[in-house]
């Protein structure tokens, strides 16, 4: 039966999330906006908190590492743990994105190791805080292009390369690293492996200083010689197999980052609906727009959008849990809600004036976090790309 | 065994009544539809047409029940569910084989001559389409809210065509307004026709002849009984033998039964740039007596579940230009190459992909909630929002990525051109 309603029995789930979010992440998402680098050192808490919140539920996972699929248990139609991980991360998102991020053993690495791993590594990185590795300084959406190599040797493999833009890179204790086997073979050879911090050969070379999402850490990190074991590949060491495996990470991820564009952008909407309403401008779900005010009407063609971004991302995470190939709804989904709350980030500070440009509300602060959402794991021109290659029946080297 | 004399369904005797109705729709195999249209009703060419209103059989109660039935909300199961019931499933997949082997071959004929077959009609009536929203006892189908299934077969039946389907959709717009609101003389007198064998053109209207109509506002007025003003882009107005109107009255607006056959009924072409399969027509009101149906709040409820039916129809014919383009950009070379390769045709089909995804979410969003008889206003007004917006833009991407070959009428990208203009500004004539 068609409902598109948050699940009867994730209400208490989400609810707790959000006041979360509203009691903790909100509180300091000016503070450590302000101060970049410093550690949020209230997640280490609430990190405890949300750990007890997934190990309580009812496969409620609470973050990132709740995208693991698992064969339907049940009869019938699954709302699993893809579900709630977007619920609850539409919450805390809607707190503060940059937090979310920072949140210890809820890493994007954390999502890839739930996708891939095997049953003993997935024991064994049991509360590793994993951040993600994939970008190069020559090498962004193409990442079959990666130069960071990994050589066999003996029972190990030994790392070379640099990677940029790692989420969480100075502050985990882990990192999902993206590495070729032989750079000739291109995509087939490439591989993931879970590198442990204290690994020698890896240093974390330098933070980036960012346009929004300050609270957390973005870093360039070297390995230089680095010694990996074999059992920390993550998936088939096979050639011929793997390049499917890691990017089937992301059909578990750009849900969960389309979920954090949702959260962001509801949190804009709501207050400039309350600050436009100070202003005297109602708004009204039944009159036509062109009897609103022009404000109202931008509003609703807002809210729009975001109901759209609202359900294709529920969609994409609702198709993992019942066991659904579901590439081209995370990708329409992580498409429509970055580009999304892009815009409605932006254009909620147009509309609220110097209230929503200047730092006394939180406005100003949403619509930059807004931008890496339409960038990161995947930018809306590659999921543009992998939408239209799989309406059209195209392959990567028809339509490039 | 007539439908009344059914004992009382459950929910798999409800799929087996469907299927009843459904099996004696083979009748749409035995239609030579590619030909076009016999008998116009009148001539759109002919602008300022005007004929009086169609007579009305005699509608009378053939008994007196105590009260109105009213179909109790759909349960909802409490689970995040994409899938359709087995019932509605069944019922899409008929109705899209209607679409494809009936409407969509006999679209271009039939917005040409500006009027949908009449065994088109009879087919479609055959569907059941106007048994979706009346209750069993009633002589309908359903024991529940059924907005959800509306949508869906408004949606399967504009991948076919739009103009054909709002011309088949038109009576059940009104039984399903008699079946909501309707008291219970109301439900005894008109019901039995549309559940019975041949179902009469009726219209649900709404709209008025002036920039910026506000549903809301109306200048049609009721007073002492007697509705006067104008009604604009009325479906198959001309041969209607019953009316439910939108008209002011001192506490808001309301609807109304009218029998046409009144000399105060004035019927004037209205053809427009698109649904013209649907006979659009202005009608006129002179002192035309009138029966209030339902409330001030069932008006806007009335207007609310309208413009989710449009909604349904902006899904379907978006996702025949989607489905048209596809091929024709993979096939369609420039350069060496299909121009499918290129990114920017690519995106633009794309796009089109995503916001379509987009606008089924937000729609069904809506009508599972109408179903469920949860609050619905804020859903319906993004999808229309969504659907007016995005449809349009693929409406207008459709010819795009067509060129030249777009503009012109040997393929059907410029008939749903504009038909999706039609989607934020129609209201009422389709009811869900």
């Amino acid at each position: 039966m068609i409902n598109l309603e948050t699940p009867r029995k994730f209400r208490a789930f989400v609810n707790q999330a959000h006041q979360v979010a509203a009691e903790m992440l909100r509180p300091n998402s000016r503070r450590y906006d302000l101060a970049e680098h410093d550690y949020p050192v209230e997640l280490d808490m609430l990190a405890a908190m949300v750990d007890g919140l997934g190990a309580s539920g009812n496969g409620s996972g609470a973050g990132a590492s709740g995208v693991r699929r698992t064969a339907a248990a049940e009869d019938g139609v699954v709302n699993g743990s893809n579900l709630s991980s977007v619920l609850s991360i539409m919450e805390m998102c809607w707190g503060d994105v940059g937090l979310l991020l920072s949140m210890p053993r809820q890493g994007l690495g954390n999502s890839a190791i739930a996708s891939v791993a095997s049953d003993e590594q997935l024991k064994r990185f049991e509360g590793v805080w994993a951040a993600m590795a994939i970008t190069e300084p020559d090498c962004g959406s193409d990442s079959a292009n990666i130069r960071t190599t990994a050589r066999p040797d003996g029972d190990d493999y030994i790392l070379d390369g640099e990677k940029i833009f790692v989420t969480a890179g100075g502050r985990c204790d882990a990192v999902v690293v993206w590495a070729t086997l032989d750079k000739s073979l291109g995509r087939a050879a490439i591989k993931s492996f879970v590198v442990m911090k204290d690994t020698p050969g890896m240093t974390v070379e330098r933070l980036e200083h960012k346009l929004g999402i300050r609270a957390s850490d973005t870093a360039t990190i070297r390995f230089d010689n680095c010694r990996v074991p074999a059992a920390n590949l993550l998936g088939s060491a096979d050639i011929d197999k793997g390049f499917a495996g890691v990017m089937q990470t992301f059909d578990n991820t750009r849900p969960l980052v389309a979920a954090m564009a949702v959260g962001c952008a509801r949190a804009s909407l709501e207050l400039t609906r309350e600050l436009l309403s100070e202003a005297g401008v109602q708004i009204d779900y039944d009159r036509p727009t062109h009897h609103q005010p022009a404000a109202a009407a931008t509003y609703l063609a807002m809210e729009a959008d975001w109901e759209a971004a609202y359900l294709l991302t529920l969609q994409a995470a609702w198709m993992a849990d019942n066991a659904q190939p579901n590439s081209l709804q995370a990708s329409m989904a992580k498409a429509k809600a970055g580009r999304a709350a892009n815009d409605i980030t932006l254009r909620c500070v147009e509309l609220t004036s110097t209230l929503g440009y200047s730092e006394h509300h939180l406005l100003e602060k949403w619509s930059r976090d807004s931008k890496i959402l339409d960038i990161f794991e995947g930018t809306q021109q590659i999921q543009q790309l992998i939408v239209a290659r799989r309406l059209l029946g195209k392959t990567s080297a028809e339509l490039k | 065994m007539s439908l009344q004399e059914r004992t009382r369904r459950d929910a798999i005797g409800v799929g087996v009544a469907l299927l009843n109705k459904l099996a004696r729709s083979r009748a749409i195999d035995r239609f030579g539809l590619r030909k076009p249209a016999e008998r116009a009703v009148f001539e759109a060419t002919k602008t300022g047409f005007r004929t009086a209103g169609a007579l009305s059989r005699r509608f009378a109660a053939a008994s007196k029940p105590a009260a109105p039935s009213r179909l109790p909300a759909a349960r909802g199961t409490g689970r995040f569910d994409l899938t359709p019931t087995e019932d509605q499933q069944m019922m899409v997949d008929v109705v899209r084989e209607f679409a494809a082997d009936v409407l969509r071959p006999a679209a271009a004929a039939a917005d040409t001559a500006c009027v949908t077959d009449p065994p088109v009609l009879e087919s479609s009536a055959e569907l059941g389409l106007s048994l979706i929203e009346v209750p069993e006892d009633l002589g309908g189908i359903v024991t529940e809210r059924s907005a959800m299934t509306g949508v869906l077969v408004a949606e399967a039946l504009a991948h076919g065509d739009m103009g054909q389907a709002v011309a088949c959709l038109a009576p059940s717009a009104v039984s399903t307004a008699i079946s909501l609101w309707g008291d219970e003389t109301q439900q005894a007198t008109y019901l039995p026709a549309f559940t019975g064998s041949s179902v009469p053109a009726a219209a649900l209207a709404l709209l008025e002849p002036r920039a910026l109509f506000d549903p809301f506002e109306l200048k049609t007025r009721s007073t002492g009984g007697l509705l006067n003003g104008v009604k604009s882009l009325v479906p198959r107005a001309a041969e209607a033998e019953l009316f439910v109107i939108g008209a002011q009255t001192d506490a808001g607006p309301r609807l109304f039964v009218v029998e046409p056959d009144h000399p105060g009924v004035t019927i004037e072409a209205e053809p427009s740039m698109g649904l013209r399969a649907a006979s659009l027509s202005r009608v006129i009101l002179a002192d035309v007596p009138a029966v209030p149906l339902g409330t001030v709040e069932d008006y806007a409820e009335c207007v609310r579940l309208s413009r989710l039916g449009w909604c349904a129809l902006a899904l379907g014919t978006a996702r025949a230009v989607l489905d048209y383009v596809t091929p024709y950009v993979n096939s369609r070379e420039a350069f060496g190459e299909p121009i499918s390769h290129r990114q920017s045709v690519a995106f633009m089909v794309a796009n089109i992909g995503i916001e379509l995804e987009g606008m089924k979410l937000v729609t069904y969003r809506a009508a599972s909630r109408a179903s469920q008889g949860l609050p619905f206003a804020r859903e319906v007004a993004l999808a229309r929002r969504l659907c007016a917006e995005q449809g349009m833009r693929i409406g207008t991407d459709g010819v795009q990525l067509l060129g030249g070959h777009g503009f012109v009428k040997e393929h059907p990208v410029e008939r749903w051109y504009r038909d999706l203009r039609a989607i934020g500004v129609l209201e009422g004539a389709v009811l869900v």
